[in-house]
């Protein structure tokens, strides 16, 4: 498998060339360069898929973690060194074909959606360099590599958000998604410290004498690597970032978050599995409880907002919570008692990547047809745009939990799951997936179908897109109807062995059911051209309405937190002390320095017979210091 | 009468050439006159490395030769110091210590 470098090279190699003479050259060669370098790496990203799948199972049943390629990077001790290879396993390989399929579709959409941008090239260098960055991430044979590459998802995903700079709203979303991600990512950082000093090794296999010895320090460790892992998948209450990085180009919201960079911290989770389970499950049972309450809160922000990117991004975060508590509820390593929550989360982050994926491209086309994000200039939309029309909706039954879509299979198993730790978390996501039904196909119902803006539509006829823009919504439509059908419990599941998916016949009705009806409430309340009862109940609730329009001003709160408690009490005193006391020290050290320089100064003066005659001076009393002593 | 001549004669002589060295560097503001002195004591110390190899040391030739090198010295001085001077007048058209200061601190 040695090819699997190229994997990492051809991105990074496609970011080097179009970074350096992007410039100079057209827009299509540009583009060109970029999406056949990702076809190559998504070509062999499959290839590497079905040899890896296709090879013999260990004698255990699971099958070999390979590592194709490791070199020692930086060693510090005999023990402990960082390296950079490359490592397959089953969710690495999974998590391959995500990126690169989601990846290639971007790519390949952006050549429409990008048509005539300023810096069309530089976009695609950055994307490449996306790419490359979260594909190292994937592969990472250890904790630090992993970590390298998580903060190189965090600059391109930085440069992306920033791409049109010249927009002050994009600029502060860039800053703000790095500032908060990179603060969360301080905890990842101390946590895989404690974890490299007390396992004295950075790969994710310590040895048994360590754990033996250490065990106890693991869920601090741990627990610090998941507040960077919610920073990145954008928990409650470090979501903040994600719905204002939706400032960036769409295709970029579909690759970098909803796709791939957010659920990093789901691929955390599961990449430190067996040591949460075997030594911090309640740290465990805490990462399910806050994505528990981030699926809640965000499914209600996304019921009341009027931009259809934004409401995707709340439906993101919540969906990302939904992994999260997949994970959350696991107790066992076998999936047959309390370990399904591995395979389900996985499962779910495989489809959701891709309809997901699907329902921002899809937004993208409607922005590119009406040049807003705003509901109210759509509204009629399935007249004009028939191919966006069916795969949105298709991506939105999948998202929805509709058999036989993919998102049904995924999120029966999570429910599954969920009802097997306690009926209490397992109703509470039963219910926020009803939730989620709802405000998904009131996005539906406002874009397509509802209260049309005519004089805007008359004004512009909204047009379809042309073919390279719907070629990916085709291609992830139909991945969305296949993908429930794949047996991924082969593939993935918590200990390795195969695991044969099967419907829990009460929870997959119950799951049906509750989608079905929040569907109906949704075409009850927004699919006519009047829509009375939605009007009626945003005004009779209009408190729990503009709260929930401004994200239950959690922003709010943070602006508070930080400007008036961290900045006013904790960081002016400090700033004074710095200034006053610290600088003002040494202002007079420099003081004292020039103050005696000065009185000195003058014994330089320039005459030749001043100075010999201190010389002269000097050697007498040197000489009489000599003779006398 | 024949007086004999002694070390101590010669030393006496090197002595008084020596401060008339000193005092002229220390008093005389012109750099000409500076450099007169400066090579009355470079003879000074050249007088008394004579003398002392010629009536302590007969046999051998040390201090013989550190006066040749001395006045081989005092030589070179002498040309640079002078092209020093003349470059020095140029610029500020006169030779006088006390007003060319501008390499003060």
């Amino acid at each position: 498998m040695d090819y699997t470098i190229l994997i990492l090279a051809l991105p990074l190699l496609s970011f080097l060339v179009l970074a350096l003479a992007g410039m100079k050259m057209p827009h299509r060669v540009a583009g060109a360069i970029g999406t056949l370098s990702l076809g190559a790496v998504a070509v062999l990203s499959y290839l590497t898929a079905f040899s890896y799948f296709t090879a013999e199972r260990t004698a255990e049943g699971t099958y070999p973690t390979l590592t194709p390629w490791n070199i020692d990077w930086l060693p510090f001790t005999q023990q402990l060194h960082i390296d950079m290879g490359i490592m397959l396993d089953p969710i690495s390989v999974m998590m391959l074909i995500v990126i690169s399929t989601v990846s290639l579709m971007v790519h390949i959409y952006s050549f429409g959606y990008m048509k005539g941008e300023k810096g069309f090239q530089r976009y695609y260098a950055f994307l490449s360099l996306f790419t490359f960055s979260m594909l190292g991430l994937v592969v990472a044979t250890n904790i630090f590599q992993m970590y390298v590459f998580w903060e190189l998802v965090g600059v391109s995903s930085y440069l992306l958000i920033g791409f049109y700079y010249t927009k002050p709203e994009a600029i502060l979303a860039s800053k703000k998604a790095f500032i908060v991600t990179r603060f969360a990512d301080l905890g990842f950082l101390i946590g895989i410290l404690i974890y490299g000093y007390y396992m004295q090794t950075f790969t994710f296999t310590p040895s048994e004498e360590q754990l033996m010895k250490a065990g106890m320090v693991l869920p601090w460790a741990l627990g610090l690597m998941f507040v960077g892992g919610a920073g990145k998948s954008a928990m409650f209450p470090l979501h903040i970032w994600l719905p204002d990085a939706m400032e960036g180009p769409t295709p970029v919201s579909a690759l970098i978050h909803a796709a791939t960079m957010v659920v990093a911290g789901v691929y955390l989770v599961a990449r430190m599995f067996p040591l949460f389970i075997g030594f911090a499950p309640s740290v465990l049972h805490w990462v399910a409880y806050i994505g528990a309450f981030t699926a809640f809160y965000a499914a209600s922000v996304a019921c009341a907002q009027s931009d259809i990117k934004r409401v995707l991004a709340f439906s993101t975060i919540s969906q990302i919570g939904f992994m999260m508590v997949a994970l959350g509820v696991c107790t066992s390593m076998n999936p047959h008692e309390g370990g399904l929550g591995y395979m389900a989360g996985m499962f779910h982050l495989f489809t959701h990547a891709m309809f997901k994926a699907l329902l921002f491209l899809g937004a993208g086309c409607i922005i590119h047809a009406v040049h807003s994000n705003e509901m109210e200039t759509m509204g009629g939309l399935h007249k004009y745009m028939p191919i966006t029309h069916i795969t949105f909706l298709i991506a939105c039954l999948a998202i929805a939990g509709i058999p036989p879509f993919s998102g049904f299979f995924s999120k029966d198993e999570i429910l599954t799951a969920c009802f097997q730790f306690s009926p209490v978390i397992g109703w509470v996501m039963t219910i926020i997936a009803g939730m989620t039904a709802f405000y998904m196909f009131r996005l539906y119902y406002c874009i397509f179908w509802g209260k049309e803006n005519k004089e805007l539509h008359a004004a512009h006829v909204p047009h379809e897109s042309p073919l390279n823009m719907t070629f990916p919504l085709m291609f992830l439509a139909a991945v969305t109807l296949i993908a429930g059908f794949i047996p991924f419990g082969h593939f993935v599941s918590a200990n390795g062995e195969s695991y044969d998916i099967h419907l829990d016949i009460q929870v997959a009705a119950t799951s049906i059911v509750v989608a079905l009806i929040a569907i109906g409430l949704a075409t009850w309340m927004y699919a006519r051209e009047k829509q009375p009862v939605a009007e009626m109940l945003a005004r009779r609730y209009s408190g729990l309405h503009r709260a929930a329009y401004k994200r239950f001003y959690m922003d709010e709160v943070w602006m508070f937190v930080t400007k008036r408690i961290i900045f006013r009490c904790i960081s002016t005193p400090l700033a004074w002390f710095d200034r006053h006391v610290i600088d003002q020290f040494m202002n007079f050290m420099a003081w004292c320095t020039q103050a005696f320089g000065v009185t000195v100064q003058p014994a330089q003066s320039g005459r030749i017979q001043t100075y010999t005659m201190w010389f002269l001076g000097g050697i007498i009393l040197l000489t009489l210091v000599l003779l006398l002593f | 009468m024949e007086i004999e001549i002694h070390v101590i004669h010669y030393l006496v002589i090197s002595t008084v050439m020596m401060f008339c060295g000193v005092y002229g560097f220390f008093t005389r503001k012109n750099l000409l006159a500076l450099l007169i002195s400066v090579e009355l004591m470079l003879n000074a110390t050249n007088i008394n490395f004579a003398v002392f190899n010629r009536y302590l040391f007969p046999g051998q030739l040390e201090g013989h030769f550190f006066s040749l090198f001395g006045i081989a010295i005092a030589a070179a001085e002498t040309a640079v110091a002078i092209a020093i001077i003349i470059n020095v007048y140029r610029n500020v058209k006169h030779i006088l210590t006390d007003d060319i200061t501008d390499l003060k601190g």
